[in-house]
């Protein structure tokens, strides 16, 4: 079979279409378990035990199990149980979309909330005990001293898991959801084309991967504002020391 | 039916099939973790290269292979494979489309996904050791292999040591994904029981139990081998 570029050109675009769901899919899910995963860190560095080891628990399942399992469960197998499927809470259990977005965000939950911890306990603990020197309230300390300093301690690492969770979104074409690998499934089993349409879903997740990635790496730069100095800095040191040498 | 007796070893139980399954998702996540360190080499070895095209191809692989979703990967090795091997059948007169070993193709794609980030972990564990080391075996007029099997080898291995074990364990989770392909693994095995006892919860819970044994027992696996190889090493923190 030669390689089409016509073809080529009509799946990608008729793969554009999937890319809001995905989009949507990916913001919802991040959005929703990035809270989640705060009150999960604050359980894990809240030093009782009755508040960690639940959310510990917690993070080991959900680390140590495939997405896959995890989407199946909440949406295959949640139905198992008829006082659920009775229950004013059926409408919601009944549509992939929302179990999916649940299995997501709970998945993400579960690895931000580490990422977060390893932020929360990046800061030193000097800083904090300046604070409580100068008075400040356990409020007021974690607003102004703790939460911004841990934000951008964990950008990098939390980038990575937005980026992961782009690329998650396409498991929920396993449940029917047509987002851009759902149609890409549907375009190969259609065509029997699989390079043609791998290549122009690839090339579309490529490209939103990139897009998430330099808008994480811009935040990280407008939250450092004192390295954004620094840079300036070493770069007339080193420029000194050409000269000097 | 209660639940010990549907995931039991009697005859309508299906604690056979579930544990046979879970020995298909072991052999095919190893399988596809070996795959994956041969293309992490490779790929580690171009990125170090001293030709430009290498490096390059290098850089593409890994960036590509981690921004793309797995399940694209391996429904382009799956359908690639088949509609060749159905074209091969064609010659010889048969109609209509022949599948691909999903166990190979599967394995076969997992692998390549986890190539690209074992890659990373091990230029990164290279790049970790002390460079004098490697120019005073180069001193002593050691050629390049001797060098990477004296020097460069022992000590890459022990700093890479906790990342390839990150790998693992993401292999091991991307192996479900092989079940769209109809590999009879834990997960297309759970699809099945559920399907024909109209139990799905019981089975996608047995199952997400049975990654979870996995993946502890692996990972405590790991946390040993990491203390041993890092005995007798005076650590800074």
């Amino acid at each position: 079979m030669p390689f089409d570029l016509t073809f080529l050109w009509q799946t990608f675009v008729s793969l554009l279409s999937g890319i809001p769901l995905a989009l949507e899919l990916a913001a919802l899910s991040v959005a929703t378990g990035s809270l989640l995963a705060f009150g999960l860190a604050l359980m894990r560095v809240s030093r009782r035990w009755w508040l960690d080891l639940p959310a510990r628990f917690y993070i080991f399942a959900f680390r140590g199990t495939p997405l896959l399992v995890q989407i199946y469960i909440i949406y295959y197998g949640l139905s198992q149980f008829p006082a659920l499927r009775h229950s004013f809470l059926w409408p919601v259990f009944r549509e992939a979309y929302w179990c999916a977005l649940a299995a997501l965000a709970l998945n993400t939950a579960a690895y931000s909330a580490e990422i977060m911890r390893g932020g929360l306990l990046s800061v030193p603990a000097g800083q904090i005990e300046a604070a409580r020197a100068c008075g400040m309230a356990r409020i007021l300390l974690f607003r102004r001293i703790i939460v911004p300093q841990a934000t951008r301690q964990m950008l990098p690492g939390y980038s990575n898991e937005v980026i992961l969770m782009v690329k998650s979104t396409s498991l929920a074409s396993t449940i029917t959801i047509m987002e851009i690998t759902g149609i890409a499934a549907k375009l190969i089993s259609e065509s029997y084309r699989p390079v043609e349409v791998f290549i122009s879903a690839g090339a579309i997740y490529l490209s939103l991967n990139f897009i998430v990635a330099r808008l994480f790496a811009l935040l990280e730069w407008s939250l450092w504002p004192e390295r954004r100095k620094n840079r300036l800095q070493s770069n007339i040191v080193e420029k000194k020391g050409e000269l000097h040498a | 039916m209660d639940y010990f007796q549907l995931m039991g070893f009697s005859a309508d139980g299906w604690g056979h099939d579930m544990l046979r399954a879970t020995g298909m998702t072991v052999a095919v996540a190893f399988i596809g973790f070996a795959v994956g360190l041969i293309f992490g080499c490779l790929g580690a070895a171009a990125s170090f290269s001293n030709a430009h095209a290498l490096r390059l191809a290098a850089a593409a692989y890994t960036t590509a292979l981690r921004g793309i979703p797995d399940l694209l990967v391996i429904y382009l090795f799956y359908f690639g494979s088949s509609s060749v091997i159905s074209g091969i059948a064609a010659l010889f007169g048969s109609q209509g489309f022949v599948g691909a070993p999903a166990f190979l193709t599967g394995a076969l794609a997992i692998g390549v996904v986890s190539g690209a980030n074992q890659t990373q972990v091990l230029r990164g564990a290279v790049l970790a050791l002390n460079k004098g080391e490697v120019e005073a075996g180069r001193a002593y007029g050691m050629g390049p292999l001797l060098l990477f099997r004296r020097i460069i080898l022992p000590q890459a291995a022990r700093y890479a040591l906790p990342g390839v074990g990150n790998v693992w364990q993401l292999v091991m989770k991307e192996s479900a994904l092989i079940s769209v392909i109809g590999l009879v693994e834990l997960m297309r095995q759970a699809q099945v029981g559920a399907g024909s006892t109209r139990q799905p919860f019981s089975f996608y819970l047995t199952a997400a139990g049975l990654y979870l044994l996995i993946t502890f027992a692996s990972g405590q696996a790991f946390r040993l081998a990491e203390a041993r190889t890092m005995r007798g090493l005076r650590r800074g923190i």
